[in-house]
């Protein structure tokens, strides 16, 4: 039987959950109000924190210096590409770990797991030779691919523990009715862990959107994202704080939004499965 | 769709690109790598200017200095071809001139005048004698100082000061009730922050980073002496938290008008005397001090352009090199923004010109560039070139060890003394294991 909550330990639920929303969304709070002022008032100690003289003279400067839009459509092309490619082959190999297992697959997935343990540094020069090689420096493709190599354990990961949440005996009910895997995968399946599948989606391509170490090494002025639009008004000489605020304000606007509209699926998808 | 429509397709697609590639008139496009800072920010913006002079187009890739460091260095080690020009500065230029990754630079024309470099700022960026990188603008270090602060305290700033001079200075301008440190220095980690003070500091206090068997130098008397002095004059009189400040921190307390002296990177001047300075009015100059031992505490430094080997463009690189890093330029961005925001430190005929020997901080800047010598920067000899670092590949990796050790004694989680014993320990190791012992 479900424990009656009083009101007075509602209001103080509700004033913890808030408290803690807020400081862990300060940051980026503090970066909104630092791009609308100037970079004096960016620097002034003690900070201001909402009175001061607004301006959106950074984003202007911003936009006039660079060229967001490309960044933008890299950025929205290389997190969705991979994303896509990811899933493509993440949700078939998921399924015949999670519905076949071997006596391997628990290793298999770990050793895939390791793999995310491994400093990217460590195997940057191997991949940037492998790059000249194939053409694909500054290539939204060649990033699109290795964006999907780095994150597709995370896939298969969160794929697979979805999966072990269906019960085996519907596939089997479908494989009786004349389903052959490519059915059972496609409408079956897929369709009943939507929210996980949804869930993993929006997980990957916030991290490749956010993938600040292959997309700075692996690009130049093509293929640049937004992390490049980003450390491109960074400097250890100079104050540009106000600045580098607006360009980070653009840059993490879009998945902002994403995120706010598709909240309730991750959050849908994340706890998929915890509760029994 | 048809194999016949596909193709059909294809070539309408591919006579679409041609005829919007030669619509757009350009002979050839460039990719220059650079760091995020005024001056090349500057540039970047009259860059149409050059593309409407030659037909060639210029995409710029701007990032973060520590970043791009990183970035062109993969790209030249691996021979990637992702740049035609790279900005680089006086460390990696002769080490990449001497492995052959850099084209020369001693062919351009008459009109350049590359004679016309200052000889300090050419002699860091050639190896054996040739150019390998043609500088945009250079640095090196001085005192930045408040003179109502000074006459407030009694004291005279002397045009070069010795060390036990700012001492007392920083000691006497401190007030900590109204927030002022006497002095604001870099003490953060990494061997272009602390580290680069440091080591200039010490060329000063007759310290060196090797003797002429490439041992390790942190165990002798002279650099006790200057971390010592160091530490005790930045705990009694600099802000709290001084091993985690750099250059912009410092920045930041001397515009709020927190310091009463900063001594840091010459190109600082424009931004203390700038419209974001709270102290704008009252700022005095003065040569990086010494310690009567015939060697200042002054770095140099220049960011310039350098083509490295391979590229395809090389003949187009040559051309945006003279003209950004020409006279032409000079007086372009003179024209347009006035003198006190062209690129300084870079050609002798810029300090000649009467208009801006008007700026307040020409004469100080060229006299501090004109006594830092990369080539015999310390007190006893040393093997290696450069003020504030050693042009060895090496030297990034160690200093910036070593900086971690120093950084930590600052704030007072170890003694200078093992500081240096770890630094010593540290170089060694480095040193022996890349061969060079």
């Amino acid at each position: 039987m479900a424990r009656a909550v009083t009101n007075q330990r509602k209001a103080i639920n509700t004033a913890a959950a808030w408290i803690i929303g807020l400081l862990i969304f300060f940051p980026i709070l503090w970066t909104i109000l630092t791009s609308f002022k100037t970079e004096a008032q960016a620097i002034s100690d003690p900070p201001v924190f909402l009175f001061f003289q607004w301006t959106t003279e950074n984003y202007s400067t911003v936009m006039e210096r660079s060229n967001y839009g490309r960044f933008l459509w890299n950025s929205i092309f290389i997190a969705g590409g991979s994303t896509i490619l990811g899933l493509i082959i993440a949700i078939p190999a998921a399924w015949s770990m999670a519905f076949v297992p071997s006596r391997r697959t628990k290793d298999i997935l770990l050793w895939m797991l390791s793999t995310k343990m491994l400093p990217a540094v460590g195997v940057l020069y191997p991949i940037y030779l492998l790059f000249i090689q194939f053409g694909l420096l500054d290539n939204v493709y060649g990033l699109t691919f290795i964006l999907m190599l780095i994150n597709l354990p995370i896939i298969v990961w969160m794929l697979y523990t979805y999966f072990r949440e269906i019960p085996g005996e519907i596939l089997e009910a479908a494989r009786m009715d004349g389903a052959n895997l490519k059915s059972e995968i496609l409408y079956v399946l897929t369709p009943m862990a939507i929210p996980g599948i949804a869930s993993t989606m929006l997980l990957n391509f916030i991290l490749a959107w956010n993938e600040a170490f292959w997309t700075l090494n692996l690009t130049a002025a093509k293929a640049a994202p937004l992390t490049a639009f980003i450390a491109s008004y960074s400097s250890p000489e100079g104050l540009f704080y106000a600045k580098l605020s607006a360009a980070s304000t653009m840059a993490i606007a879009p998945i902002l939004i994403m995120g706010w509209f598709s909240q309730k699926q991750l959050v849908r998808g994340l706890t998929f499965g915890a509760v029994k | 769709m048809s194999i016949k429509r596909t193709l059909l397709s294809t070539v309408v697609g591919l006579g679409l690109t041609a005829g919007i590639a030669a619509a757009d008139g350009h002979s050839a496009t460039i990719t220059i790598a650079t760091v995020n800072n005024g001056d090349m920010i500057r540039m970047q913006g009259y860059t149409d200017q050059f593309t409407a002079e030659s037909g060639i187009a210029v995409e710029w890739v701007t990032l973060e200095e520590n970043v791009l460091r990183s970035r062109v260095t993969t790209d030249i080690t691996t021979k990637g071809g992702q740049f035609d020009i790279m900005t680089i500065g006086m460390y990696e230029t002769p080490i990449w001139g001497a492995n052959g990754w850099l084209v020369p630079l001693d062919d351009l024309s008459a009109e350049y005048d590359a004679g016309d470099i200052l000889p300090a700022m050419a002699g860091g960026l050639s190896h054996d004698g040739t150019l390998y990188a043609a500088p945009f603008y250079g640095e090196s270090s001085m005192v930045m100082y408040r003179t109502d602060l000074m006459e407030k305290a009694g004291m005279e700033m002397p045009a070069a000061p010795t060390w036990e001079f700012i001492r007392d200075a920083a000691a006497a301008m401190t007030d900590r009730d109204n927030e002022i440190n006497g002095i604001c220095l870099r003490g953060k980690a990494g061997w272009g922050e602390g580290g680069a003070f440091i080591t200039a500091m010490s060329n000063s206090f007759g310290a060196r980073w090797f003797d002429m068997e490439w041992n390790a130098q942190f165990d002798t008397d002279a650099w006790a002496n200057t971390l010592n002095f160091f530490k005790d004059m930045m705990d009694a009189s600099g802000p709290s938290g001084y091993a985690t400040n750099g250059f912009n921190e410092n920045l930041n307390l001397f515009n709020q008008g927190k310091c009463g002296m900063w001594i840091d990177a010459t190109v600082a001047a424009s931004f203390v005397t700038g419209d974001g300075s709270t102290v704008a009015d009252s700022v005095g100059f003065a040569l990086a001090p010494d310690n009567g031992l015939g060697k200042r505490s002054n770095w140099l430094w220049a960011w310039a352009l350098a083509i490295p080997a391979g590229t395809q463009q090389e003949a187009e690189a040559k051309q945006f090199i003279e003209w950004a890093t020409g006279k032409g330029y000079i007086e372009l961005v003179a024209a347009n923004e006035g003198w006190a925001n062209v690129p300084p430190g870079a050609r002798t005929s810029l300090y000649e010109n009467p208009e801006y020997q008007k700026v307040p901080f020409a004469q100080m800047t060229l006299d501090s560039i004109l006594s830092a010598n990369p080539n015999e920067s310390t007190v006893e000899p040393s093997p290696y070139v450069g003020v504030q670092f050693a042009a060895i590949p090496e030297f990034a990796g160690i200093a910036t060890q070593v900086s971690q050790e120093f950084s930590a004694a600052y704030a007072g989680q170890q003694t200078v003394e093992e500081a240096l014993a770890k630094a010593q320990a540290i170089t060694d190791e480095a040193m022996e294991a890349a061969g060079y012992k």
